[in-house]
């Protein structure tokens, strides 16, 4: 504490060249970690611009070691949606992303209700379960599960994908239960004296102040299913007519491999909806991240 | 827990209305909590809990979704360890990426939020741009990298020519198509970025002063003061970036036929792995195995024993999350 409050009288004990040398250096590693981050920034962003300038270029052009486009061709985002029945994918990608997510919702929000604010045996055991079905592979437990898609029929389908979020999505669950825990229990129990049940209290209360936690989950549920690709390869492999975009993304470049202006115009297009929803909701983002790191 | 909804009377023990008023009211808890748990708990025994049981029986058997399974014992494994070539080279491109990537990613990770930690402005648009690549979709990000690292007329070895290297052919050889992976996973690590970041900016400044005044150099306020706090999440980093590697699938899988220019991922499994079986992990032979060979009980047995692997490295990182949590509790 002493140390801590000398500290200021210090630099006045430095002899003046001293403290211009110490100016001067500050100075540098001010410019030097500046450079670097913007230089970190523009590198990070490069590829996504190098898709975009090759998306936007003839198709001869895309393929010589050329850059920057010598004619903007905007329409090849529409002639993309020719040579290929994208706007199926898409809508399939929607209809998996959308009621996955709304699944995911309405089974975690009470499940994570059920870990936050009860008490009850076995919610340790519960939550540590949770965390391992969150983190354990997928390919662990695929076998069985592709078993029982196929003797109910539905493999081919979306459903297998659609239906677990319904009752169970380990890390819905898992990040919910952490935003949860932050709001302080008072509020619920002045709803319960004031004559709620837990359920009443839940609906009421609780998910009306963990709003932004539940945006944030429905963005990461949302984003992960978009971008699942395991899944829609093992469930709607042989059936093209429910093959979500991220499928068929990998299997344009076969169908058409020479042109790469194609290929990287559709590859621009099924990112394209996730930095929308990104530059939109970044707050939430990037505190749903901290969540689900060790900062619990 | 019972003892505080229990009005204790002066005689010592509650009345009889008491006692069944106190047994109503726990039933109404157990009702309670049932309601809240049912569907996550019905949901975690069919979509979890029944298959990771049911793969261990399928790993003693010879299954191929039509007939019936049979039981074989442990041919399967026996099959694994001994005979059956490319699970050892499925093995050892997982391991090549467990180490490899999990090294990169943390060292990359720390170096580049560390800059930003450093920033006196901007910081926010740096850390949008640095993690605006994890939420590419892995299909298409995989796509791009093949298409920037092209050997030919991709923008990297362009580049490469003009301060004279001699770019690699990077997803088109064997050699390079791991590391070429491997700078594709870090181009998405902004996750982990983003979380030693936040426990970076979490350092008590006094500490800093502290060291500062006992003449500590930046070097060793780096390791004595910034490595010791943040330790608790570089392991998470660790652990989280092991298991990350141990999954590794869609974006192997993508480069392998995407590179070899016809990729039809979902249809020709004769790609899978190119080029010469580098890019073939085993998440990705275990598909194949399964569900391209009909090999179920194999794919089983393989499933049995990543399971094995990862549960012990998810054990590390439960127990950790429950340390910082409790620290957190304490706190």
């Amino acid at each position: 504490m002493t140390a801590l409050a000398e500290a200021p009288q210090k630099p006045a004990g430095v002899p003046p060249k001293v403290r211009f040398k110490r100016n001067w250096d500050k100075r540098l590693s001010f410019i030097a970690t500046h450079a670097i981050g913007i230089a970190l920034g523009v590198i990070f962003m490069l590829p996504l611009l190098f898709v975009f300038l090759t998306a936007v270029m003839k198709s001869d052009q895309a393929m010589t070691a050329s850059l920057w486009p010598s004619e903007w061709h905007f329409e090849n985002f529409v002639t993309v949606f020719k040579k290929a029945p994208l706007l199926k994918y898409f809508g399939n990608s929607l209809l998996y992303s959308a009621l996955a997510t709304a699944g995911a919702l309405l089974s975690a929000i009470p499940a994570a209700y059920g870990l936050a604010k009860l008490r009850w045996r076995g919610q340790n055991l519960f939550f540590m379960l949770t965390v391992a079905a969150m983190l354990l592979p997928p390919q662990v437990t695929i076998v069985p599960l592709y078993d029982l898609w196929v003797r109910m029929g539905l493999t081919g389908t979306l459903v297998p994908l659609i239906v677990p979020y319904f009752f169970f999505d380990a890390f819905s669950i898992f990040l919910l239960r952490q935003f949860f825990l932050t709001i302080p229990k008072d509020y619920l129990e002045a709803a319960k004296i004031d004559g709620c049940n837990e359920f009443q209290a839940m609906v009421r209360v609780l998910i009306p102040m963990a709003k932004p936690g539940i945006a944030a989950t429905a963005m990461f549920c949302f984003l992960f299913t978009w971008n699942d690709y395991f899944g829609p390869l093992l469930y709607t492999g042989e059936n093209q007519d429910h093959w979500p975009l991220s499928l068929a993304i990998a299997s344009f470049r076969g169908m058409h491999h020479v042109e790469w202006n194609m290929t990287m115009a559709a590859t621009a297009l099924i990112m394209a909806p996730v930095i929308v929803l990104f530059v939109f909701a970044q707050k939430s983002f990037v505190k749903g991240i901290t969540f689900t790191g060790v900062k619990g | 827990m019972t003892s505080t909804a229990v009005p204790i009377r002066t005689d010592g023990s509650p009345s009889a209305p008491g006692k069944a008023r106190a047994g109503a009211r726990r039933a109404k808890r157990r009702r309670t909590v049932f309601f809240f748990m049912a569907p996550a708990s019905l949901g975690f025994l069919i979509f979890f809990g029944y298959p990771l049981i049911a793969t261990v029986y399928y790993s003693f058997t010879r299954y191929d979704l039509i007939n019936p399974p049979v039981f074989i014992g442990f041919d399967n494994y026996v099959r694994m360890f001994t005979t059956e070539p490319l699970v050892g080279t499925a093995a050892y491109n997982t391991l090549w990426l467990v180490v490899v990537l999990t090294v990169c990613r943390v060292v990359f990770s720390l170096g580049i939020a560390s800059v930003i930690s450093r920033l006196k402005s901007g910081v926010g648009l740096v850390r949008t741009l640095c993690y605006l690549p994890t939420l590419a979709p892995p299909a298409a990000a995989t796509l791009a990298f093949v298409f920037v690292f092209n050997p030919e007329f991709g923008p990297v070895n362009r580049f490469l020519r003009l301060v004279g290297i001699d770019g690699g052919l990077w997803f088109n050889s064997p050699a390079m198509s791991k590391p070429a992976l491997t700078l594709l996973a870090l181009w998405g690590s902004g996750e982990l970025m983003i979380i030693i970041l936040a426990a970076l900016l979490d350092v008590p400044t006094e500490q800093y002063e502290a060291a500062e005044l006992d003449g500590a150099g930046s070097v060793r306020k780096f390791w004595h003061v910034t490595l010791p706090s943040i330790s608790p999440v570089l392991l998470f980093g660790v652990v989280n970036s092991i298991i990350y590697a141990l999954q590794f699938f869609t974006q192997a899988i993508v480069a392998s036929s995407a590179s070899a220019g016809t990729a039809d991922v979902a249809g020709n499994s004769k790609l899978i792995g190119a080029p010469q079986n580098s890019t073939l992990t085993y998440p990705i032979w275990l598909y194949v195995q399964g569900f391209r060979y009909f090999n179920m009980g194999y794919a089983a047995a393989m499933a049995v024993l990543l399971f094995i692997v990862s549960a012990g490295f998810t054990w590390i990182l439960v127990r950790q999350l429950r340390k910082s949590q409790h620290q957190e509790e304490g706190a």
